[in-house]
């Protein structure tokens, strides 16, 4: 999987304009999950669009980032359940899922919907 | 902008009330005072400065508003874990009273504490049991971090026996029980206004507090815009 941006405006254009938080299927169809999770990540840590870009799988988070504490990561747990439209049971939360962006990403996709992976294999 | 004192309407006898506030007031006798009703907890503090800049833009607007203290709450001597949502509410009704407030504005959680009998605006309405849900989570993943373990189950049940300190807010039972189930008032003149209509990501999210000019100049001129219109139709 590539960390390069694959539209390079996509991630200024989902935070920039007023689109809603919690319209996930117009989400699902302009932008990748990766793309999606890293304009979270920016939410959460505050980061331009060139910041949120230069995130790669091996990017540290929990443990790694002193500002992301625990309440920041509930949130950040929080947000990802309303955008991605999953639940994320408390026994998913663990340190390999929170310690870097891959981790997430990998947990997120793996609880994206089946008919979303579906679709998204089809494509494929 | 002035910081002056309020007087929470409880009792003083059972020690939960406190005879004094503090409440930050945009105070010029204007035809619209707008009561502020902050976010709550970790929220109240990342959105402290947010909800000054809206108080400052709705000023020049040329509307009244007013932010008040809870007791238990910043500068407050009352103890957090002695508080309860009713009292809150009580206390919330009485800041509107004797502010003379015509309309409140909620932030966040602050909706839970909104007098119904008010007009206003809800941003961003957060619900008890979502507050409570991650306040939870971050203690879980605290635990977690430090080698322990625990359930939210085992928590909750904790907490509704005998208060809970989550995330560092040390919460008593009354208002654990009442956060489980607190819903948002169906309070049919308080307008619900949605991050989208504000811009951009809500700074509640953010894991250091920060500040957005546009986002809080964004949100004053829904609420004067919206007042504006009632102004006109009453005309």
């Amino acid at each position: 999987m590539s960390s390069k941006p694959i539209v390079s405006n996509a991630f200024a254009a989902d935070t920039a304009t007023d689109t809603p938080l919690r319209v996930v299927s117009a989400d699902t169809a302009t932008a990748s999950t990766e793309e999606r999770l890293k304009s979270i990540l920016s939410d959460v840590l505050g980061l331009d669009a060139d910041d949120a870009q230069s995130l790669t799988l091996d990017s540290g988070l929990f443990g790694h980032l002193p500002e992301l504490d625990s309440m920041a990561v509930a949130g950040l747990l929080t947000e990802i359940e309303d955008r991605f439209d999953i639940v994320i049971e408390d026994d998913d939360v663990d340190g390999e899922m929170l310690e870097t962006f891959g981790g997430l990403l990998a947990f997120v996709e793996a609880r994206m919907s089946p008919d979303v992976s579906a679709i998204a294999s089809d494509q494929g | 902008m002035e910081v002056s004192t309020w007087s929470p309407a409880r009792s003083q006898s059972d020690g939960k009330g406190s005879k004094d506030e503090l409440i930050v007031t945009f105070d010029k006798g204007r035809t619209a005072r707008i009561l502020i009703l902050p976010a709550l907890f970790d929220e109240a503090n990342k959105l402290r400065r947010f909800t000054l800049t809206v108080m400052r833009a709705l000023d020049e607007m040329g509307i009244d508003s007013a932010l008040p203290d809870w007791p238990g709450c910043n500068e407050s001597l009352a103890a957090l874990e002695a508080q309860t949502l009713e009292g809150w509410r009580a206390d919330a009704l009485q800041a509107a009273q004797s502010f003379g407030a015509t309309h409140c504005l909620s932030i966040r959680a602050g909706a839970l504490l909104a007098p119904t009998q008010l007009s206003g605006w809800q941003y961003a309405p957060l619900d008890g049991p979502k507050l409570l849900s991650a306040m939870l989570r971050a203690r879980m993943i605290a635990a977690r971090e430090a080698g322990q373990s625990e359930t939210r189950e085992d928590l909750l049940e904790r907490g509704r026996a005998e208060g809970l300190t989550l995330a560092g807010w040390p919460l008593g039972a009354p208002l654990v029980r009442a956060l489980e189930s607190a819903a948002l008032n169906a309070a049919p003149a308080q307008t619900v206004i949605d991050q989208s209509a504000v811009g951009g990501a809500g700074l509640w999210l953010r894991a250091e507090p920060d500040e957005n000019t546009d986002q809080a100049t964004a949100l004053a001129q829904i609420v004067a815009q919206d007042l504006a219109g009632q102004t006109g139709e009453e005309a």
